[in-house]
């Protein structure tokens, strides 16, 4: 079971729950697993068919590239943080 | 000095000391840096600058510019496309708006700062093109300004943008705008978030010591010796060609696609060596002002900004008001903290808050957080990223808070921050956990260090020390390396290279392919010939490129083994390359040097390419430790810094000499941001301080040596096990100078700059309030 | 476009003649007419050193003389530093002690740091410190730039025992 945290200004979209565990094999079925929980949450997390480009995913606490389609390991940790960029972006 | 952690591997070329390949051309002045290029036929371009820092352009009359002899064009924002408000997707998180990306280039409507560019001007020579921005005739309805963040967010306060709404959630792109149909908005707040972990309530409840303190931070610049410049040649088939020096040639060019409204591959963008960037050279300001005068001109055109200009028109990092309260038990364990963050974004939406918030308690394992961010436009430049973007400021903050729980407590500082030290598995107050890190064995570094325990002896000085936390980055990057007849291979990569990287890049390569590092040839490769590499920045390079690096090493070493096998008749699984020999696993007859082979190459299939393109995750995040001794004037207020000693994570130094000189440089640019650097305004918005004489950036004067020790807790996530090292040494110096001041003075210091007038007050002050006690 | 003057002068040993407008820095006239760029432009104002050349001797600034004011001067560039054969001590000493970052201020440091130790190789890090002062390096906290000129004093003052 995949195990979704919640990011803190998105809890008044889930009544306060802060995270919610289910099954998932990548990012797309963890957004999908919440909107089916949490019906509108969906829309602040993607655009166009894509993470919103604001936007990372980490998975057991690392930052990944591939959006919707990384992988999500049993047991693994998501979070959805505002994206960083360094002296780059 | 290098301390290594658990790091046993043993490397031919990675942590060797060769020198630099592109160091000759830099000593003999051979390189060539972006205002060094000269075209036949090229014309010079001048910017026209706001006089006023708010105002709306009623109109701009160029006639009298035009008449000028040698004058060849005068543009305005009229001859850009106007793009729309909505945000577009660079790629690779890169959101920008392409409204405010533009009319930053070349104000529309309004200026919003003191130097915002208005117009400008190709002409036969740059004194020509002078004297035209005179002839430019802009009429101006001059607005009130609005100065700082604190100011701009009340009622009342004169509104930069007006249909400016505020995001209410880090998942909205910032700075978006409403459609003019709808009557709200007007905020100068373009952003609002807040991450929170556990329970606040019972975790100040648990805490025997609490300290709450505001603090001030000033807009400061990147510092750049190299001003901006672009050279541009419109070519008659509509392809653009760029020479400029940035930290991204990618970013350059898909940004001015983006405001000149063609496609990006009609652009082919040549970076020239950067002379410094720190952040301050990831947007474009002048690259579409050339390629449009060169339109309208059909001939090259050159601009360049003056160090005036530099100050005026191109990003600082951002000022800041910040509220920190955290407690802690009597035993000195932090049981909860809060902090709210205003970060001054200048004219247009996006200041580092949110690198801020996030870095801000990086460092520790505290299992009650809130952090709250605000990110708010105001009547100055436009910021730009600077070096670990927004920790700076945050770590100040934080730090000071964190020195003055320990001394209430009366618990060693560095024993303090052991005891609550983030670890492999620590949950960041952000959500996530940490990988293997190697926070505590540098606070043990820094313990026993001999600066530590040394006597600090002598009337009114003080030492400090503080940490800071910057998270690395990555992002797509890629390499080519061909090997040549001579044995050596030579690499194009796609970073521009700031401070040393060519060498950490190729080292990478050198080191899968058994060659010194001086058999590979690094060069970075224009936007034509080199794959999709995203910004130097976010201390990226030496972890992507040399990933992409590593990896074309490899793509070549296994062309090399399948040509061995080949010549020799064998399978290539029984062919293995050791310390630059290719040999048959049993047969000791079999085998050839790199050098051997390469020379063969072209009569046994042709030649040899090896390639990669990556997106590497698993970066690594940095800690430092910094121990500051200072002496307090206490007739002037000046701070002398007499020792300095900057201890970090590096994971794997590749090149330790320019690591060193990365840990040396932030920490020194974190010392001027500490005791003199700031833009000074007066009232009506004008930066009165553009000058290197009036904005104080440390001299070799004013500086002890800066020792470092780089502990190596190799970077799990990468094959030499390499994190970043730029950025995070900025973090840590403010605060570890006023921890020093601290201890020095008895007067705690909580805004900066931490200048002579500012010392000497507060100083008074304190004397002040104890003759009253 | 005002009328161009002609100006004699000799840079890094060679006679020059050029022509250039009275308005035109020495640092306008190198790069810009003898498109001579390894002298930089950082600030234009006297306060980077990263225009520094020699002329007659003194360490100055080339932004703050007028190119007419080379009439009859010799003057050393960043460019003149070099042996035919060879770096100077100083270039090489910059190679081995990594003393450059981005590279854009080192030829100012080079010339300024060549001013020095020709008159005073044995010169010590205050006095190093001291002299490198007008010259801004924003990448290195110049503490490899310092131990690059303390180095290469070092090796200037064993040349030229060995060659008296």
């Amino acid at each position: 079971m995949a195990r979704v945290f919640i990011p803190t200004m998105l809890q008044p979209l889930t009544e306060g729950v802060k995270e919610v565990e289910f099954q998932a094999a990548n990012v797309r079925q963890v957004i999908q697993g919440l909107e089916e929980r949490f019906p509108g949450i969906g829309q602040w997390l993607t655009e166009d068919g894509r993470i919103k480009p604001n936007l990372a995913v980490a998975i057991d606490g690392e930052t990944t590239s591939m959006g919707l389609l990384a992988k999500v390991a049993p047991d693994a940790e998501v979070h959805f943080i505002p994206a960083i960029s360094g002296g780059g972006k | 000095m290098v301390s290594t952690a658990e790091n046993k591997t043993q490397y031919k070329v990675v942590g060797t000391r060769p020198i630099r390949h592109d160091g000759l051309e830099k000593v003999t002045g051979q390189a060539r840096y972006s205002a060094d290029i000269n075209l036949p036929g090229m014309l010079h371009g001048k910017v026209l600058r706001s006089p006023h820092a708010h105002a709306i352009i009623k109109s701009i009359d160029i006639s009298r510019a035009l008449a000028l002899p040698g004058v060849e064009s005068v543009i305005t924002s009229a001859d850009l496309p106007q793009p729309s408000g909505r945000v577009a997707d660079l790629g690779e998180g890169a959101m920008m708006n392409p409204k405010f990306l533009s009319n930053n280039v070349l104000a529309s409507d309004k200026v919003l700062y003191k130097g915002h560019a208005v117009a400008a001007v190709a002409a036969a020579d740059q004194h020509v093109a002078e004297e035209a921005l005179g002839r430019i005739d802009v009429e101006y309805e001059v607005l009130p300004p609005v100065l700082n963040a604190v100011d701009a967010m009340k009622e009342g306060a004169p509104i930069l943008h007006e249909r400016l709404y505020t995001a209410e959630n880090p998942f909205v792109r910032p700075g978006g705008l409403r459609d003019d149909s709808d009557p709200e908005g007007g905020s100068n707040v373009a952003s609002h978030f807040v991450f929170e972990l556990g329970d606040l309530e019972k975790g100040f409840a648990e805490a025997d010591v609490v300290v709450e303190r505001g603090f001030r931070t000033k807009a400061v610049h990147q510092g750049y010796i190299e001003p901006h410049s672009a050279t541009a040649m419109w070519n008659r088939d509509g392809h653009v060609t760029i020479w400029c020096s940035s930290q991204g040639q990618f970013a350059m060019r898909d940004q001015s696609a983006l405001i000149l409204d063609i496609s990006m591959s009609q652009i082919k963008v040549i970076p020239l060596e950067i002379g410094g960037g720190f952040g301050g050279k990831t947007l474009v300001y002048l690259e579409p002002v050339a390629a449009l005068l060169s339109k309208m001109t059909g001939r090259p055109v050159k601009v360049s900004m003056s160090r005036q200009e530099v100050f005026e028109g191109t990003g600082p990092t951002s000022g800041s008001f910040m509220k920190v309260k955290m407690g802690a038990t009597k035993d000195g364990r932090i049981t909860a903290t809060t902090a709210t963050l205003i970060y001054e974004a200048g004219a247009f939406p996006g200041s580092p808050i949110n690198p801020g918030v996030q870095c801000m308690f990086g460092p520790y394992d505290i299992a009650n957080g809130r952090v709250e961010g605000y990110d708010v436009v105001i009547n100055t430049q436009k910021t730009a990223a600077y070096r670990a973007p927004g920790a700076p400021a945050a770590a100040y903050a934080a730090e000071s808070v964190i020195d003055e729980l320990a001394e209430k407590l009366n618990i060693d500082p560095i024993d303090f921050r052991v005891r609550n030290a983030a670890k492999e598995g620590t949950r960041r107050l952000t959500g996530p956990v940490f990988p293997r890190i190697g926070y505590l064995e540098t606070l043990e570094a820094a313990k026993n260090h001999p600066h530590w325990s040394a006597p600090l002896e002598g009337p009114n000085r003080g030492r400090g020390i503080a940490t800071g936390f910057w998270f690395n980055g990555s992002g797509p990057s890629s390499a080519t390396a061909s090997v040549n007849q001579d044995g050596t291979v030579s690499l194009v990569e796609g970073s521009p290279d700031i401070g040393g990287t060519r060498a950490a890049v190729a080292m990478q390569m050198a080191e899968v392919l058994g060659l010194p590092a001086e058999d590979v040839h690094p060069s970075v490769g224009d936007t034509d010939s080199i794959g999709f590499t995203s910004t130097t920045g976010g201390s990226s390079v030496a972890f992507k490129t040399g990933w992409a690096s590593y990896e074309a090493a490899q793509d070549i070493k296994r062309q090399m083994i399948e040509r061995a096998a080949y010549i020799w008749d064998v399978s290539a699984e029984d062919v293995d390359l050791t310390d630059g020999v290719f040999h048959h696993k049993s047969d000791p007859e079999l085998r050839f040097t790199f050098k051997e082979l390469a020379g063969l190459l072209l009569e046994t299939g042709g030649p040899i390419v090896g390639s990669a393109a990556v997106n590497p995750g698993g970066v690594g995040g940095a800690f430092a430790i910094h121990i500051a001794d200072v002496e307090v004037d206490p007739e002037t207020g000046k701070t002398e810094v007499l020792r300095y000693t900057a201890l970090q994570d590096v994971g794997k130094a590749v090149h330790p000499s320019y690591v060193e000189g990365q840990i040396q440089g932030g920490a020194v640019q974190g010392i001027g941001w500490a005791l003199n650097e700031e833009y000074f305004f007066d009232d009506e918005g004008c930066m009165t301080n553009s000058s290197f004489l009036d904005y104080r950036m440390p001299t070799s004067l004013d500086l002890p040596m800066i020792d470092t020790v780089m502990v190596e807790v190799p970077n799990p996530g990468h094959p030499f096990g390499v994190r970043g090292v730029g950025e995070v040494p900025i973090v840590p110096p403010m605060a570890a100078i006023a921890n020093a001041i601290k201890a020095a003075t008895g007067v705690r210091m909580t805004n900066l700059p931490m200048s002579p007038g500012e010392v000497l007050k507060a100083l008074w002050d304190s004397e002040e309030s104890k003759n009253s006690d | 476009m005002s009328k161009k003057i002609h100006v004699q002068t000799n840079i890094n040993g060679l006679d020059v003649d050029l022509l250039c407008e009275s308005r035109q820095s020495l640092l306008e006239v190198l790069r810009d007419v003898l498109n001579m760029t390894g002298t930089k432009e950082g600030c234009n104002d006297g306060n980077c050193g990263a225009c520094s050349v020699i002329v007659d001797g003194r360490l100055i600034d080339s932004c703050l003389m007028l190119g007419v004011e080379a009439e009859g001067k010799e003057i050393t560039t960043i460019e003149g530093v070099a042996y035919t054969h060879g770096l100077h001590p100083i270039q090489q000493s910059f190679l081995e002690n990594a003393a450059l970052q981005c590279g854009i201020c080192t030829p100012g440091f080079i010339v300024a740091a060549k001013a020095l130790l020709e008159n005073e190789p044995e010169a010590d890090e205050g006095r190093v410190r001291h002299w490198l002062a007008g010259n801004l390096c924003r990448c290195t906290g110049y503490d490899k730039i310092v131990r690059a000129v303390l180095d290469a004093g070092k090796t200037m003052a064993t040349q030229s025992k060995s060659e008296s």
